[in-house]
């Protein structure tokens, strides 16, 4: 019934909008909402100033939901975000600690970490066909303990590298935040990678129907597991960034990043059953959410209340578009 | 076959978890500085319980092939709203109990909408919701404290007749009362029915959502049993964000130990008791052997690593390889 009022609307509209996914239109007009609701709280909420801070904010949060996007196109998900990107803030500020080589080493480091951590995830779901959120909530508690074990159970004392501060607060382009520049370039990488390559296409392909894809001679967990070793190295690059931008290290850095890079996937219209969904939409989401954040702590919400209105809006956004068809 | 044998395949991952929950408790105890004692084994008892409630609800949820990465969050929930209810005169105790197990049936109804009537993913919206029930429980305690009525604390911790730890009888008794019931009726069979194949249930007239309803509603009250044990041990309501996560994962490790199968259809949450307390023991050798606490979370996260592997052994048996991918 909705769909063909839809498709009535829609007939009549401007080509690239009608074969825009609607998901992403709706986190877009979404964007809109809520920039009209912060401006009427505050003047300076429409400034550049502002905005530019918002998007370096959201960088980080938008390097993580890209590995993350990866894995969800699987029909697959990673829960091991949170201490993937606490172990690649955490290793790279440890090997700054030995010497001119260790600060060189710092970065690559860090996020060799976290694809170690992806490889073991890709290990299990593709090869062991472990169900992924059981093998990734259990890599992510045994980079936790190993984490607990090399801190002794403190935050460790290094801190970040210049070049991971560059990195996170620099300006190479003046106005335009080296983090930013970043998100764009991994953005777009993985653009063409899902949408000129054979690789992306058999993400799509595996996510639709892994049998179908194996049926026509795709090495489906081969392609599963590189997958998860990206998505493992993303989050942990998005955990050395943050380091830079925070200038050092902490235990529970990672903790705030799953349920926003899950969030940002699903609601940028990628369905978490995996083959259907567009990078734009993930870009959406990343914004949506951080925009998000940023008016509740504009509002000085507490922290109970954000917890609130994430997860509710996150079900909410879900019931609108995220549901599995009703027919068997 | 004869009958006890068809008993005895049914049987063999909880007959399993009871063997390792033995041999591990036998070890731990046997390097116990006091021994084998009453208090030893109330000690171990009270940590084991806390879990194995939990374990008992996602139990109740993997059964029907779903998830519940809320239960912790539920778990301190009702934690939190327990410091605040059970307190003062008797009346004002079982109300506040009823209330808090009431709290608990609803978070798990609420995820059982979601899934089932809202036809969401259990992982997302399970973790959507998780955030709402820490939320929701960081309101009720921004800090640690509160009180709970100290006399109920005290008998439903302690010992009953001087020897058998009164948090095993009430486990006991939650089995009995709980699990046996909802096991053996209809709703029990639609939640084991649906989780073995969804589609051959339905064709067959089962009432597959209500049953899966009903798992997922039992599995909230369950963590509230869990999150009232706790705040009888502690006599506090905490909102500790890092311990509602490291108990859904525990309760995870518990299922799979107790030799619960993650495609749903098969297991029993008497299985997931005894993988909870085996995982629990397994995690507490480190100090017998006085090791440093500091590598328990990887102790215990390599024993998960390990558990959930275990399971890639069925590999072994397939003989189409189109089996891999389901």
């Amino acid at each position: 019934m909705s769909e063909t009022t839809l498709g009535g609307i829609a007939g009549r509209m401007p080509k690239f909008i009608r074969r825009a996914d609607p998901a992403v239109l709706t986190a877009f007009a979404c964007i809109v909402v809520l920039l009209l609701l912060g401006s009427l709280y505050s003047r300076s909420f429409l400034s550049p100033e502002y905005l530019l801070q918002q998007l370096k904010v959201a960088s980080f949060l938008g390097v993580i939901a890209t590995g993350m996007m990866l894995v969800i196109l699987l029909g697959q998900i990673d829960l091991s975000v949170p201490w993937a990107v606490a172990a690649g803030a955490m290793m790279a500020c440890a090997a700054a600690a030995y010497g001119p080589a260790g600060v060189a080493l710092a970065i690559p480091f860090g996020i060799f970490c976290g694809v170690l951590i992806g490889i073991v995830n890709g290990i299990g779901v593709a090869y062991l066909r472990i169900p992924s959120m059981i093998i990734t909530l259990a890599t992510n508690a045994v980079a936790q303990g190993l984490m607990v074990v090399y801190t002794g159970g403190f935050s460790p004392q290094d801190s970040a590298t210049g070049a991971m501060r560059y990195l996170a607060t620099g300006f190479a382009i003046p106005g335009v935040p080296n983090a930013v520049i970043i998100w764009a370039l991994i953005g777009a990488a993985m653009v063409f990678v899902l949408t000129r390559t054979g690789f992306g296409r058999t993400v799509y392909g595996i996510g639709n129907r892994e049998r179908a894809a194996y049926l026509s001679g795709i090495d489906t967990r081969r392609v599963v597991m590189i997958a998860f070793a990206v998505s493992g190295g993303l989050s942990a690059f998005g955990g050395v960034l943050l380091a830079g931008y925070a200038s050092k290290a902490a235990q529970s850095m990672g903790d705030a990043y799953l349920l926003p890079s899950i969030a940002a996937v699903v609601l940028g219209g990628t369905s978490i059953l995996g083959g259907r969904g567009s990078y734009l939409g993930t870009v959406a989401g990343v914004i949506l959410i951080t925009l998000l954040q940023s008016i509740l702590s504009v509002m000085q919400m507490p922290e109970a209340g954000r917890q609130i209105i994430y997860g509710v809006v996150i079900v909410a956004m879900l019931l609108l578009y995220g549901r599995a068809p009703a027919s068997r | 076959m004869k009958d006890w044998r068809y008993w005895l395949a049914e049987q063999r991952g909880t007959l399993l978890a009871l063997g390792i929950f033995i041999v591990m408790f036998a070890i731990y105890s046997a390097n116990h500085p006091a021994g084998f004692s009453a208090n030893v084994v109330q000690t171990a008892a009270n940590k084991g319980v806390l879990l194995a409630f939990v374990a008992m609800a996602q139990t109740l949820v993997v059964i029907t092939a779903g998830i519940d990465l809320s239960v912790g969050m539920i778990f301190l929930l009702t934690n939190c709203l327990a410091s605040w209810l059970v307190v003062g005169t008797p009346m004002q105790t079982t109300l506040g109990l009823i209330a808090v197990l009431a709290a608990g049936l609803l978070c798990g109804a609420i995820n059982g909408a979601i899934v089932i009537y809202g036809r969401l993913q259990p992982i997302v919206a399970t973790i959507a919701t998780g955030a709402v029930y820490y939320g929701i429980g960081l309101l009720l305690r921004p800090f640690p404290g509160g009180s709970v009525n100290e006399d109920l604390a005290d008998a439903l911790t302690g010992r009953v007749f001087g020897v058998v730890p009164a948090s095993l009888v009430v486990l006991l008794a939650v089995v009995l009362v709980i699990w046996v019931p909802f096991s053996r009726s209809v709703l029990g069979r639609a939640a084991y029915a649906a989780g073995s194949s969804e589609t051959a249930a339905y064709m067959s007239g089962v009432p597959i959502r209500r049953g899966k309803f009903a798992a997922y509603a039992l599995g909230g009250l369950l963590a509230a049993i869990g999150g009232l044990f706790l705040t009888f041990f502690t006599y506090t309501g905490e909102a500790a964000y890092a311990s509602g996560n490291a108990y859904t994962l525990f309760s995870i490790a518990a299922v799979v130990l107790g030799g619960v199968s993650l495609f749903g259809g098969k297991g029993s949450a008497i299985g997931a008791i005894f993988g909870a307390l085996a995982f629990r023991t397994i995690g507490d050798l480190l100090f017998v052997f006085d090791f440093d606490p500091l590598w328990q979370p990887l102790f215990q996260g390599v024993i998960l690593l390990i558990a959930v592997s275990l399971g890639a052994f069925a590999l072994f048996r397939v003989r189409n390889r189109l089996e891999w991918f389901l």
